[in-house]
């Protein structure tokens, strides 16, 4: 009896699973090592008391109090940020306005090619983009500095910011602003008091999509950019033509570690939550009694 | 109470000089989505009266129009042609927020962001209540529906019938004229639903408003209605009281989808081969000796199920049902006669 029950445990058969297949753990370690191995050494070599990058001698913090105290570091990560939060401001704007008509605005002729048009800069190579817009700013004779910076980057960042947007109202669906109609709302009352409110953690996500986005850009910036407004990946491309100096890791590695907080940030609240599972509210909380 | 006297819904105006007839009245509607011409034709000629304090229901099986037509009581949806008459008031074009008529949505919608009380009180604030009556109304509203400790809960700390009763709460505290229910009772588990069976009625009861319930489930429509709307194929099918529904149903469909029915072809009883004669199967009964039966057949398989039996009787052209009192100890292949009353039969002409 009992070696019956073991043979038909035995030859129960497994579901296909991808990890069962040969070399797939392997693969995932060369993958990964790739990925994730020179982010590993550039941030480990910031720590580096040695001059010379190559050279390991000891933990130190040195490097970061020289970025901290170089006058043309401080000012570019200045231009950065506020670049950043002005095109985060800027694209947030226009892509919430751009999801809602999307996805609220009902269908319309050509709404395949809006989507795609507004989705544009994300295939169009950044070279292209960056070189267009060198050539439109000189052409009409715009020259404002930051201004031609928080312009350009706010173009490219409207699709990074509409995504998350687009589609949290997408899960939200219409039930919600159908039964604020029928309680006798007003369409302005109802996007204040309910579609926004419900919108929220699909318009963070963007937003820090879309900072995050401007912060990392150097292409677009790089061709925009002139003389007091160089933004820190512009000056760090400048220090390394100079040489791979531990600054230039230490300045990476605060890039790097602001970028993958703000993204896990970003995650985490675009994540479904307890709104978004209450849309179909039929599941009970296990708590509660009737 | 001071609440009384606010203005609740927006109230329809009578329309001058007509008399006043019927709270709802649903005169030739067609909805046809898309094109007029290629499109969906989802609802076709409907014509529905409904009276003040009546609990009445859309029957039908889903995709009949059930719901369209609902939508297009509260303002969602707006006919392609026919007119919508409320307390004397041509609505068929007002958005839904200038109908005095409220909606409990299929999965409740409750606002997620708002506790129970925020949710109950958002039809009142829009409406512009003095800030004193919205509280009180809502505590009012909470306890008519059982719900007065849950105030400040948010509706995913809410099991499923509770969420219901939020919903409920929502679309009376306005005090509609009408209040529209979509299933409902879809999302809840046998008991839960047979609770609300009761808890809907005495609502209706206590609060005087006509309820109109969409659903598909013909014994929740039967339990609850003052009258039923059998609809399919985007058309009415029959308009009654749930005896008359069941008992004198006016098509096949109807005999069909309301309860079971055997429908016999009349040339098997030496009627019009036009005919379809329905009869329920607890109104058949095995012939006595001597009694000359209306039709002949032979048992295929007998079901005993306590009170009564279930017997398949195999009939020329077709088989037929019968719920037979008691143990009746036939074996397969025992040759039967059944009789009925003539009262129970209906002749059928499509």
């Amino acid at each position: 009896m009992a070696t019956t029950m073991q043979t038909a445990a035995r030859r129960k058969i497994r579901p296909f699973d991808w990890r069962h297949n040969p070399g797939f753990g392997i693969f995932s370690l060369i993958v990964m090592g790739f990925l994730y191995l020179p982010l590993a050494i550039l941030v480990i070599y910031s720590f580096n008391a040695n001059r010379f990058v190559t050279v390991w001698t000891g933990f130190s913090l040195h490097w970061f109090s020289r970025v901290a105290n170089n006058g043309d570091i401080r000012h570019a990560a200045w231009v950065s940020v506020l670049v950043g939060v002005l095109a985060t401001i800027c694209s947030t704007a226009i892509a919430i306005a751009a999801a809602l008509g999307f996805e609220r605005g009902g269908r319309f002729k050509g709404e395949a090619a809006a989507n795609s048009l507004v989705m544009m800069p994300l295939v169009v190579p950044e070279i292209v983009t960056a070189i267009t817009t060198l050539i439109f700013f000189s052409s009409i004779g715009f020259h404002y500095g930051v201004l031609n910076l928080v312009l350009a980057h706010t173009v490219f960042c409207v699709p990074f910011a509409m995504l998350p947007i687009q589609a949290r109202l997408n899960t939200i669906g219409t039930a919600y602003e159908d039964a604020g109609r029928d309680l006798y709302g007003g369409e302005w009352r109802i996007f204040m008091r309910i579609t926004l409110p419900l919108m929220v953690p699909g318009i963070m996500a963007g937003a820090i999509l879309a900072f995050v986005t401007s912060l990392d850009d150097f292409l677009i910036s790089f061709m925009v950019s002139s003389a007091g407004t160089t933004t820190l990946p512009v000056y760090v491309y400048g220090m390394m033509r100079l040489g791979v100096t531990p600054e230039v890791n230490a300045i990476s590695t605060i890039l790097l570690v602001i970028s993958a907080a703000l993204a896990l940030v970003a995650f985490l609240i675009s994540r479904p939550n307890e709104a978004g599972a209450a849309a179909s509210a039929a599941t009970p909380a296990a708590t509660a009694t009737t | 109470m001071p609440s009384e006297v606010l203005s609740a819904a927006p109230a329809a105006t009578a329309r001058p000089g007509a008399p006043a007839r019927h709270l709802i009245e649903v005169v030739g509607v067609e909805k046809i989505f898309g094109d007029v011409a290629t499109g969906h034709r989802a609802l076709e000629a409907i014509n529905i009266l409904i009276e003040e304090k009546e609990f009445f229901t859309l029957l039908g099986p889903s995709g009949c129009g059930k719901t369209t037509l609902l939508r297009m009581i509260a303002g969602f949806e707006h006919p392609t042609t026919g007119e919508i008459w409320l307390q004397g008031k041509d609505v068929a074009s007002l958005p839904p927020r200038e109908r005095p008529v409220n909606m409990v949505f299929q999965n409740y919608a409750l606002f997620p962001h708002l506790t129970v009380s925020q949710n109950v009180a958002f039809g009142l604030e829009m409406l512009r209540w003095k800030k004193a009556d919205i509280t009180a109304r809502v505590q009012e509203t909470l306890s008519l529906v059982k719900l007065a400790h849950f105030a400040n809960r948010k509706p995913a700390q809410l099991s499923g019938g509770q969420q219901q009763r939020v919903a409920l709460a929502r679309a009376l505290a306005p005090r509609p004229q009408v209040l529209l229910l979509d299933e409902p009772l879809s999302a809840l588990d046998l008991k839960l639903r047979k609770e609300m069976q009761f808890e809907l009625k005495r609502l209706q009861r206590e609060t005087g408003i006509t309820f109109i319930l969409v659903t598909h489930d013909q014994e929740e429509a039967l339990a609850m209605s003052d009258r039923i709307a059998v609809m399919n194929t985007g058309r009415v099918q029959q308009i009654g009281t749930p005896e008359e529904i069941y008992d004198h149903p006016t098509n096949r469909f109807v005999a069909d989808f309301i309860g079971e029915a055997n429908l016999i072809p009349g040339e098997s009883l030496g009627r019009r081969a036009d005919a379809i004669i329905a009869v329920r199967p607890e109104k058949i009964e095995i012939a006595r000796p001597g009694v000359t039966p209306r039709i002949s057949g032979v048992v295929d398989v007998a079901t005993f199920l306590g009170s009564d039996t279930l017997m398949e009787i195999t009939i020329p052209g077709g088989r037929l049902r019968a719920r037979i009192r008691g143990a009746a100890k036939l074996p397969q292949g025992t040759e039967v006669g059944l009789v009925w009353e003539t009262e129970a039969e209906r002749e059928l002409l499509d």
